[in-house]
């Protein structure tokens, strides 16, 4: 049970993707502006995160058995983006509700480099299959947490007219995810 | 050779499959979209204002494919009559009257009329004044004119001139957008149709009023003798215009003593004329002009 718990923690406070590791930044930026869309984002995320690495684990275990374990990225590419397809057609045809939730946000991470991110450092870091999937929504959690935080800030900073014009818009955005990173870092050692 | 054959085969069969998988699921978890839905879509102008009531035209597509009678295709305050008329095609049932409506602005203190107590340093939007002791005019009323309903506006219909939003009729579609964001609540949707308006909204005791704004409504009640139809009323020492009893013959904006009731029309073609004289000149600013024609007395 500890070690699962290490793992959540590690995964939402000191390697938080978009903060720490530095993936999955163009949804962190681009969809971060309100609250309720980054909080749709971010279950979206955690929700193929966790399907994605349920279904790359196993086939990279076919990989490893025929010897093309290089052929890794191309084929966990392929996977995630079929496989999510496939899920949004079933959820709208027998979960309406939750299509609807999701919305736009559930293609639109099909190959993002953090959910492709959390399926290879599965691989790397040698979790077994409960592992892995604990270690998968432990990311997808750090994600919703780090685009809540920013998206509440960037609200903050839109509604302020004491930015000075230089650093109006993409500027300060930017300042802000590296000082909101540089505060992450802080969480470095915790576990 | 079989080091490249392997990879290449293996993955163009990957693909392959997954065509198939994703094809066939898409007919076999094919939902239907009621057709009625897009084509109500499409006639809708799309402008996603929320002006029905709804979250957006696409919404109100849905809810109106579901509850034709119950919902009404009259509720585009954009498209008017027109679309609500396309919109009871589809449905085969009756369109029912749309009027068009625009938003009125119940101020007209601008800078040089409405006195100010204090000087504002915060951040320029209205929803942050007003909570600093409901802005620093020094008529609680009063328009803050920072532009929170210019930013609400879809349609580039609202604009502040001279510290008070002024709303260019034509342009307008009444969606009210401006008017729920209004920290004030000073903005209305009236009928189009209905072109002398009292432009203030404070109810304090005359004296009061005069103190805080040149333009105010003092509750004089002249507006209310000359009035041949019966259509004003003062309440809390607020002139009021009934809509549906004013024939707009202007009377009481010519009688009024500090220019609180306007005439929309009257000002469209004499203001050139009158602008010495009067305080607010010309309520009707095409947005492009940006700075209004507006002469201060």
């Amino acid at each position: 049970m500890g070690v699962y718990f290490s793992i959540i923690l590690g995964m939402v406070l000191v390697n938080n993707y978009p903060l720490a590791q530095f993936l999955g930044i163009c949804p962190f930026l681009g969809v971060s502006k309100k609250l309720d869309s980054s909080l749709g984002m971010g279950i979206a995320v955690i929700f193929v995160m966790v399907m994605a690495t349920a279904a790359t684990w196993p086939i990279m275990r076919l990989l490893d058995s025929w010897n093309i374990a290089y052929l890794q990225t191309v084929v966990f590419i392929l996977v995630i983006a079929a496989l999510v397809q496939f899920v949004e057609m079933v959820l709208k045809k027998f979960v309406p509700a939750l299509h609807k939730a999701l919305g736009v946000y559930l293609p639109l991470i099909t190959t993002n480099c953090a959910v492709l991110g959390v399926c290879i450092n599965n691989i790397d870091l040698g979790y077994n299959y409960p592992q892995a999937l604990v270690n998968a929504f432990g990311a997808g959690v750090g994600f919703l947490l780090a685009m809540i935080i920013f998206s509440g800030m960037r609200q903050k900073l839109e509604n302020n007219d004491k930015v000075p014009k230089p650093f109006q818009g993409v500027p300060i955005t930017m300042t802000t995810a590296a000082l909101l990173s540089l505060a992450f870092m802080g969480f470095g050692g915790l576990v | 050779m079989n080091a490249i054959l392997t990879p290449v085969l293996l993955v163009v069969v990957m693909g392959f499959v997954f065509a198939v998988i994703l094809t066939i699921a898409s007919k076999v978890f094919y939902v239907p979209v009621d057709e009625t839905v897009t084509n109500l879509a499409a006639v809708l102008p799309g402008a996603n204002c929320g002006g029905c009531g709804f979250a957006g035209c696409s919404d109100y597509a849905n809810a109106l494919a579901a509850d034709p009678e119950g919902v009404g295709p009259n509720k585009c305050p954009v498209g008017g009559a027109d679309v609500a008329a396309k919109l009871a095609e589809i449905l085969g049932i009756e369109a029912g009257s749309s009027e068009p409506q625009v938003a009125v602005v119940m101020c007209n203190g601008n800078s040089a009329n409405a006195k100010s107590f204090a000087e504002y340093q915060g951040p320029l939007t209205c929803s942050a004044a007003a909570t600093l002791f409901g802005g620093n005019n020094a008529c609680k009323y009063g328009c803050l004119g920072l532009g929170d309903c210019t930013r609400a506006c879809n349609f580039g219909a609202i604009k502040v001139c001279d510290g008070v939003a002024v709303v260019a009729r034509e342009l307008c579609t009444g969606c009210g957008a401006c008017a729920s964001t209004c920290p004030k609540h000073i903005i209305r949707i009236a009928p189009a149709r209905n072109k002398v308006v009292v432009q203030c909204s404070n109810t304090d005791k005359g004296a009061q009023t005069r103190k805080a704004c040149a333009v105010g409504c003092i509750g004089c009640g002249k507006c209310q003798k000359v009035c041949k139809f019966e259509a004003i009323t003062i309440e809390n020492n607020l002139a009021h215009i009934d809509p549906d009893k004013c024939k707009n013959c202007g009377l009481c904006s010519k009688e009024c003593p500090t220019h609180a009731i306007n005439n929309m029309r009257a000002k469209r073609q004499t203001a050139k004329k009158e602008a010495p004289k009067k305080v607010e000149a010309a309520p009707v600013v095409p947005p492009t002009q940006g700075e209004s024609p507006r002469v201060n007395a």
